[in-house]
């Protein structure tokens, strides 16, 4: 779930902001890079976009007793990288902070930060490493997935207790952390299995886009060993 | 339908049902915690927030919707391409 409207103090909503911004810039420049050179790969980034935003309206009820909602980057980090995600994010957030009062304009910075940034970069080491290994895709993009969820809420939690540290930072950390990360543990388990669901079609219909943006060692092997 | 993906789609709702039905709770969202802060004070309201909680379930269907939509678009249309060739 993210940071409510207004509930950040605004000397932290103008940081996160500030961190949010240049990679959102930097993803809306990609973003023109790909629909000028490579306009094929533009309904690529819809659909992740798009991902993100049926994932992130699904409230899904959890083994604590309260619901939580996952965040559907799995599928942009690994096919764009981290700048893209973070554009998507943002955009899904805008959307929701405006219509649906979930999250906040005020907050929207905060919340990019965890969503489309700090989340997906832990999905996205994760998927250089994992790419390098053996592992079949399924894992490696069920892994992602995973971590992508859970540590957009570690970061959340970490926001949190930054901007709150009562009694203490760490003891802050403990309560936020309990709550939104135990919660999100099933519902990032959901995610990783709907997004290798979604990458199952992806490489099956769409193998070549993939492989010219070199996505996952599977396709480029595969279409490498096809041509030659 | 592809096996793999249809296998999976029946796991994730089965993880999805399972505390739902057997945990008790109150299954509010884990936002909510924001307001318990004791220090916490909400300095700016949302712009617009909807009226009721059927028209925030409807804005959020709505969001669903929109987005498989646009998936359901394309992997047709994917697939059509790939058949022609």
């Amino acid at each position: 779930m993210h940071i409510a409207e207004g509930f950040l103090p605004l000397l932290w909503c103008v940081l996160y902001f500030a961190i949010a911004i240049p990679v959102v810039a930097c993803g809306i420049h990609r973003f023109r890079e790909i629909r000028e050179n490579f306009p094929k790969a533009v309904p690529l980034v819809v659909v992740a976009g798009a991902f993100m935003f049926v994932l992130s309206a699904l409230k899904i009820p959890s083994v604590t007793g309260s619901c939580s909602h996952p965040t559907g980057s799995g599928i942009a980090v690994i096919t764009f990288g981290l700048p893209i995600t973070a554009m998507l994010g943002m955009i899904v957030l805008i959307f929701q902070a405006l219509l649906l009062a979930h999250g906040g304009i005020t907050t929207l910075g905060a919340n990019t930060v965890s969503m489309g940034i700090m989340g997906p970069l832990v999905g996205y080491l994760a998927y250089r490493v994992l790419n390098k290994t053996n592992i079949r895709w399924e894992y490696v993009v069920f892994t992602v997935a995973f971590l992508a969820d859970v540590f957009t809420y570690v970061m959340t939690s970490t926001q949190l207790a930054l901007a709150y540290p009562t009694p203490s930072l760490s003891q802050a950390w403990t309560t936020f952390m309990t709550i939104f990360v135990f919660t999100q543990i099933p519902l990032a388990i959901a995610e990783g299995l709907l997004t290798v669901s979604l990458f199952h079609y992806l490489i099956k219909y769409r193998e070549d886009i993939l492989a010219k943006l070199k996505v996952l060692r599977v396709v480029r092997s595969a279409v490498v060993g096809g041509s030659s | 339908m592809d096996k793999k993906p249809l296998i999976l789609l029946v796991i994730t709702a089965l993880l999805c049902a399972f505390p739902a039905i057997f945990i008790e709770g109150e299954y509010g969202g884990t936002d909510g915690v924001v307001e318990e802060i004791p220090t916490a004070v909400q300095w700016f309201s949302p712009v617009f927030e909807p009226m009721s909680g059927e028209i925030e379930s409807l804005l959020f269907s709505v969001q669903v919707a929109i987005g498989a939509l646009i998936i359901g678009y394309y992997i047709g249309r994917w697939q059509a391409e790939n058949s022609q060739t």
